[in-house]
């Protein structure tokens, strides 16, 4: 697919290296030269020097023959004029972020009056995870799929789980539990693990099933399952913001750490049910003080990614709190994984993963829809959540019977009457949701979990 | 990394060296067919084995990727100077590598007194080697080899000709394909052009091949007076066509004809070349060397286009002409063709900008706080391209006095030496006096052959790759891609 991106910050970076892993044409527009060069040099992409949202560099850039143009500079007025001009311009879909929280409550007039396909928010969709996380605490990592109906959780087996020295064949035996262990990373390693497959301590466990499946499972590993009550925020930017927001909502009790004076007036002013307490995060007296060592959740969302680790380690030290920690910044790969930070989120890694997954969308065929898109441990898996439409080669056989490539997994099959954790005989209708897990990347149709 | 696509060039040289295997038995030269036969059969194994096993880092930085391609130059023109020495052609291993070197950068340099009576097949694959080194090696091995990453731009840096490169389309690969795709256009249609003027068909292949890589071998010793004006004048048309910048025809193809046209390289390029040929035939003319004012403009015409694109063929001993004529081929010799074009030299566009950045410091001598950046095409040029300019002329200048001096120990005299380093180091082929059109590069020591063949390549790689092939930090650096 030909795509242009406008804007190569660390956020379009992190797209274009995403999009390009996945063979797709791609051309850069953006004002800095150098920053463009670098891009240029560091992955397979065509680079343009000028502003996204003139006509004249759009059309140098290509625009005509575009599919799609993805506008994420730090500017939301200019990606939205860049995606207006595109529109008009090569007729192709058009994605922009935009983060301003004012043109954030007009997101459905933007979308239809502006013609734009998506409309994406980092600092919301990191809220959104935080809120996931902390609704599931035992968990370092939450998805959803089919409007919350299944779950993906991610679980890191302690010293003495249930689970620790067990194969999946015994786990089954023992548990009965119709939740799917999918993928396994073990310090790096990922593997689809099979009957025989013995689990250990520290290993990192995903498991897809449905919510009710999952909840019962965690009752019998005596994992807490419910909501937290409590969570200390440390920083106030968007993010904070919006995650208190939700939580809120959920009628959690949230104390919001900021150092600003003037934001903290203005965040009371919003927020007027969270406790908001002017001092920098790294007052440690003043977390104590605050309660920190009964608090059942930390977030650390301040700007600085350093800081959020160290604040996390903090709080790890001093109580039993589900620690969540932002990282939007630095490129610190599997290295962050190794410390003990609770959950960590990536603001630019879940928006280029929502673009990717919008990408993969558009270039699938008619007969089937990839619905979400997940990866998991840096993309060496991933989750796809397909519809299945009329047509599609899979339907009507037993699974057992289907041809499926190394490394492909059909993790869940959802319909309306339920959900379904397959078994060899099950079969894949017509109209399903269909939850695939591979080691594989580049997927955007079912088929493709098909050997050829 | 390095070591696998080492091996792959192995492959593809063994693959080309079937082309002159299928020349060899249709003109029934059964022992040629057999070494060449031999050569691709064992050239093609080594590769094959070295390629089994691929290698589990794919990453490559830009040391990798100068490194890769200095090498790989080197091992082709190495593997291709053994068919000249296997077949008898030509007995001296270096003056044989000479040859493959003066080749594959598209040079024609010869130290070959008389190239009648060679073998159809070696003169074809003499030929062909102007062919694949015109566009570049690693292009074609970018274009056809399934390499994935974004490094692999640091490959078609190293090996493109001109101050900055750019791509035509997002990828790599298809940037590759598209290059070759026109090249090839052109090659088919010089040939068709020159079957039509009734040349046959091994003819026609084998001065395409030398004319579209800007080469300059011919396969008589009468050169290009061998054929008739119309076959000429086809040499000309594609000489000249092979000099612009292959952006221009990707331009076109997509339809942005009018932008094509306004490339001021393209401009340049054309004006210098029709301005030098009508001074040269005004010259030549009002010197009495002509028999017509049209023979004087034809072959001024065909002389200047063959120099300025360092094609190299002669339609008339130019070194027999007037001293103003001479002199002005001369620097044209230097200059060279447009960037990203199959010839070699400084480059147009390198000339475009220094001529820029010469006026900007003139107009800052006077403004102190004047501040001015150079343009080309309406586009500002980069100071980190500005700068790579002036460092480029800096290697330029101090790789021709040296290799000047070295090979003025063989005692030629002074005129013939600094042509013959002009002409080598710009991949033109024929200089002036002992090199010129008419001579050849036989008299010269192996030590000088050597010095030769390192500025054909230093020239055709436009030096860089070379010169961190020779820093000694590249290999006492251990790394491990």
């Amino acid at each position: 697919m030909q795509i242009i991106v406008v804007g190569c910050g660390s956020m379009g970076e992190t797209l274009i290296e995403q999009l390009s892993r996945e063979d797709h044409n791609i051309t850069v527009v953006d004002l800095d030269a150098e920053n463009l060069t670098d891009v240029v040099n560091t992955y397979d992409v065509m680079g343009v020097v000028g502003n996204g949202a003139s006509y004249s560099t759009l059309k140098e850039a290509g625009i005509d023959d575009a599919d799609l143009m993805v506008a994420v500079t730090s500017s939301d007025e200019l990606n939205l004029l860049s995606c207006l001009v595109a529109k008009k311009a090569g007729d192709c879909k058009t994605v922009a972020r935009v983060r301003n929280p004012v043109y954030r409550q007009e997101v459905g007039y933007i979308k239809e009056e502006l013609g734009l396909s998506l409309v994406i928010n980092p600092e919301e969709a990191a809220a959104a995870e935080a809120v996931r996380l902390l609704k599931f605490p035992s968990a370092k990592k939450v998805e959803n799929f089919a409007r919350s109906r299944a779950e993906m959780v991610t679980i890191v087996l302690e010293e003495g789980s249930l689970l620790a020295g067990k194969s999946l064949r015994q786990i089954q035996e023992q548990l009965k539990t119709s939740v799917l262990f999918c993928v396994v990373n073990r310090e790096g390693d990922v593997t689809i693990p099979f009957g025989d497959f013995v689990l250990e301590a520290h290993d990192e466990v995903t498991l897809i099933g449905s919510s009710y499946h999952m909840i019962e499972l965690f009752h019998k590993l005596k994992l807490p399952t419910a909501r937290v009550h409590s969570t200390i925020v440390a920083g106030g930017g968007s993010v904070s913001f919006y995650l208190a927001q939700q939580l809120i909502a959920l009628g959690i009790d949230v104390r919001i750490f900021e150092k600003d004076k003037a934001r903290c007036k203005e965040l009371s002013n919003i927020l007027q049910e969270a406790l908001i307490i002017n001092a920098p995060a790294t007052d440690r007296d003043m977390l104590l003080e605050e309660g920190l060592a009964d608090i059942e959740s930390f977030v650390a969302l301040t700007d600085i990614d350093e800081e959020n680790i160290m604040l996390s380690l903090f709080a790890g030290k001093e109580s039993k709190a589900k620690r969540i920690t932002m990282l939007r910044h630095a490129h610190y790969g599997g290295l962050v994984d190794t410390l003990d930070v609770g959950s960590v989120i990536d603001t630019r890694t879940i928006t280029a993963e929502r673009i990717t997954q919008f990408v993969r969308g558009m270039s699938n065929s008619l007969d089937s829809n990839i619905e979400s898109l997940y990866a998991i441990n840096d993309g060496k898996a991933e989750v796809l959540e397909f519809l299945i439409r009329e047509g599609a080669p899979v339907t009507g056989i037993p699974l057992m019977e289907l041809n499926l490539k190394k490394g492909v997994l059909v993790a869940l099959i959802i319909r309306p009457g339920g959900v379904i954790a397959p078994r060899g005989d099950s079969m894949i209708h017509e109209g399903d949701r269909v939850v695939v897990v591979t080691t594989h990347s580049g997927f955007d149709d079912v088929r493709d979990i098909l050997n050829d | 990394m390095i070591r696998y696509v080492l091996f792959r060039a192995f492959s593809l040289v063994g693959a080309l060296m079937l082309l002159p295997v299928l020349v060899a038995l249709i003109y029934g030269e059964m022992s040629c067919a057999l070494i060449f036969g031999v050569m691709a059969l064992v050239t093609l194994l080594i590769g094959f084995a070295g390629t089994c096993k691929k290698p589990e880092n794919r990453m490559f930085y830009a040391r990798e990727g100068y490194v890769m391609c200095a090498l790989i130059w080197l091992l082709i023109s190495l593997l291709g100077a053994l068919p000249f020495v296997l077949t008898g052609t030509i007995p001296s291993y270096v003056d044989a590598l000479f040859e493959t070197v003066s080749g594959f950068t598209t040079t024609g340099a010869s130290i070959l007194t008389s190239v009648d009576g060679m073998y159809m097949s070696v003169q074809f694959f003499r030929c062909f080697t102007h062919w694949i080194g015109g566009m570049g090696v690693l292009v074609f091995m970018l274009a056809i080899i399934p390499m994935s990453g974004g490094s692999t731009m640091h490959l078609m840096r190293a090996e493109s000709p001109g101050p900055s490169v750019g791509k035509l389309v997002p990828r790599v690969k298809n940037t590759a394909k598209m290059l070759y795709l026109i090249y090839f256009g052109l090659t088919v249609a010089q040939i068709v052009l020159l079957l039509v003027t009734g040349l046959n068909l091994y003819e026609a292949m084998t001065i395409t091949f030398s004319t579209v890589g800007t080469g300059g071998f011919s396969i008589t010793d009468a050169g290009m007076n061998a054929y008739p004006l119309a076959a000429q004048i086809v040499v000309i048309l594609f000489m000249t066509l092979c000099g612009i910048n292959f952006s221009v025809y990707y331009l076109i193809q997509t339809g942005k004809i009018r932008e094509a046209l306004k490339s001021e390289e393209l401009r340049w390029y054309l004006s210098i070349l029709f301005a030098s040929s009508v001074l040269i035939a005004a010259n030549v003319i009002f010197a009495g060397r002509a028999d017509s004012a049209f023979d004087a403009f034809h072959h001024a015409l065909f002389s200047v286009s063959s120099v300025m694109t360092t094609t190299g063929f002669a339609t008339r001993d130019f070194n027999l002409w007037p001293q103003f004529s001479r002199t002005l081929l001369f620097i044209l010799t230097l200059l060279g063709a447009s960037a990203g074009s199959t010839g070699g030299g400084l480059k147009v566009s390198r000339l475009i900008i220094m001529v820029r950045r010469i006026k900007n410091e003139i107009i800052f001598a006077t403004h102190r706080k004047s501040v001015r950046q150079v343009y080309m095409d309406g586009r500002r040029v980069g100071s980190t391209t500005v700068k790579s300019v002036t460092t480029y002329v800096s290697i330029y200048v101090l790789v021709y006095l040296v290799s000047f001096l070295l090979i003025s120990l063989d005692g030629l005299d002074f005129e013939t030496n600094i042509t013959a380093v002009a002409a080598t180091l710009n991949n033109v082929g024929p200089g002036l006096s002992a090199v010129g059109p008419t001579g050849n590069y036989a008299q010269y020591s192996i030590l000088s052959k050597l010095v030769l063949c390192f500025d054909m390549l230093a020239g055709r790689l436009e030096f860089i790759p070379l010169m961190i092939l020779l820093r000694y930090r590249t290999w006492s650096e251990r790394r491990t891609v």
